[in-house]
């Protein structure tokens, strides 16, 4: 079938997905009018039954607990399967990577103030990183927000920099190493409470004063854990992508640098 | 006339998110380059996030956050939320999945023309 | 609020459709940049600062960077085979 074929079948097709997508959803209750009843019930109960004043991270690591070590697992494989897929093969070596890639044009060097402003920005960003994984449960923030802020320290000292004090900074081993100690963390976070007599991922640790940070119980807990794997395996894809895009070259190619 | 705009209204976000996924697999379909169908399937997962916030969406209603609002106040839907969320930090990690994909291909056969891939034996 | 509301939706739409029309890669890439951080201030419009969070880093950083990067490897290998 040629692609003028393909493309007629999916134009007819895909004006009869959008007419019966749109007629389904015109039988929903309209936008900005929600009936509930979930919504509601949460809204009502987490103060008081979890002591959280953010629902969404309540839902997220509390009521629907089981879901999200699901999810977790799901970004586990994923960054798994792109750091195989992303590996040195056997004709594969490693070389330097080059300063510029395209013979024919001169670029200039990384200016000061970009170099400075990196360099003044990576504390404030690990510092709010731990603050919003620290604090998923009472304003908005988590581990999975928490976590994607952290992973962001070393892009930034990448984009002001170059690739070797990325290299300097990042350490493949740690990295993989958090990442499963967030992973394995939380599926035994459930174990405990089956330790305690309760079922898998029920709450355990007292819950605590409602607005402090020590409060919540296994919501923080799992916030911690969840914010280590997801930056640990977002600074382990960068490294795979990085490692392949710059460094690695197949034996017969010939190397490209500044001449 | 005011019926109908705000017949419009009601089902926008709605429509958009249709819009959104149909155009979507339009160039999923007809695209000639690996990465430009990764792209176009970013697209396509982002008008499941339209969809799930414009159901969970109340007028007038605050973000779900109790900290320094009575509990008892009209609230968002948190749970459409929650599920959003978690859908956005996972769809980056499959679409470098998909890109490490992309690279395996170009390195094994030669193109990044899925069409011409199709036709590969063995 | 609604026009606030309806405004950002057809601009989202409109978007959208303008990143799955540009076929060269490259110049997609750019257009996703503006695509994520667009989403990102929907999701703050909509009353969702958390889903907003997520998406800032990861659809206006970490995805397009991945993208140029894949790019970059694969243009290496299309000279190194001519």
């Amino acid at each position: 079938m040629n692609h003028r074929a393909r493309t007629a079948l999916f134009l007819v097709g895909g004006l009869g997905l959008l007419c019966f997508y749109v007629w389904g959803l015109h039988g929903l209750p309209g936008f900005g009018h929600y009936p509930g009843p979930y919504g509601d019930l949460i809204n009502s109960l987490t103060v008081f039954e979890r002591h959280a004043t953010d629902a969404v991270t309540a839902v997220n690591f509390d009521y629907r607990g089981f879901d999200t070590l699901g999810e977790e697992f799901i970004l586990f494989a994923s960054v798994m399967g792109a750091n195989l897929l992303l590996r040195k093969q056997k004709d594969d070596r490693e070389e330097d990577p080059p300063l510029d890639q395209a013979e024919d044009r001169v670029v200039p060097p990384t200016s000061d103030a970009v170099r400075v402003t990196g360099l003044a920005l990576v504390l404030p960003i690990v510092v709010f990183g731990l603050y919003t994984i620290s604090h998923g449960q009472l304003t908005p923030g988590g581990g999975f927000q928490g976590g994607v802020i952290l992973a962001s320290m070393p892009l930034i000292i990448y984009l002001c920099g170059d690739y070797k004090s990325f290299d300097h900074v990042t350490s493949h081993v740690l990295s993989e190493i958090t990442e499963a100690l967030g992973a394995g963390g939380y599926a035994i976070a459930g174990l405990i409470s089956i330790m305690f007599g309760l079922n898998y991922l029920t709450n355990f640790i007292p819950l605590g004063q409602t607005g402090d940070v020590l409060s919540s119980g296994t919501i923080l807990l799992i916030s911690v854990l969840t914010g280590l794997e997801v930056a640990g395996g977002l600074v382990v894809l960068m490294i795979s992508f990085f490692r392949q895009s710059l460094v690695y070259r197949k034996t017969d190619e010939e190397s490209r640098g500044p001449r | 006339m005011s019926q109908a705009a705000g017949e419009f209204l009601r089902m926008l976000p709605f429509l958009v998110a249709a819009w959104l996924f149909v155009v979507g697999l339009y160039g999923i379909v007809t695209s000639r380059h690996l990465v430009h169908q990764i792209i176009c399937l970013i697209v396509v997962q982002s008008s499941t996030y339209v969809l799930l916030l414009a159901v969970g969406y109340r007028t007038g209603a605050v973000a779900p956050y109790f900290y320094d609002v009575p509990v008892h106040t009209p609230a968002v839907d948190p749970v459409v939320q929650a599920l959003a969320l978690t859908d956005v930090v996972v769809e980056a990690a499959v679409t470098a999945l998909l890109l490490a994909f992309a690279v395996q291909a170009h390195k094994r056969f030669g193109t990044l023309d899925p069409h011409e891939l199709v036709q590969i034996k063995g | 609020m609604i026009v606030l509301q309806a405004g950002i939706l057809l601009f989202v739409g409109v978007v959208g459709t303008a990143v799955v029309f540009t076929r060269n890669p490259l110049n997609q890439v750019i257009g996703l940049t503006f695509y994520g951080l667009l989403m990102a201030l929907m999701f703050f419009i909509f009353q969702a600062p958390d889903v907003a969070f997520s998406q800032i880093v990861i659809g206006a950083v970490v995805l397009p960077l991945m993208v140029l990067l894949t790019l970059a490897k694969l243009k290496v290998k299309e000279q190194s085979r001519k």
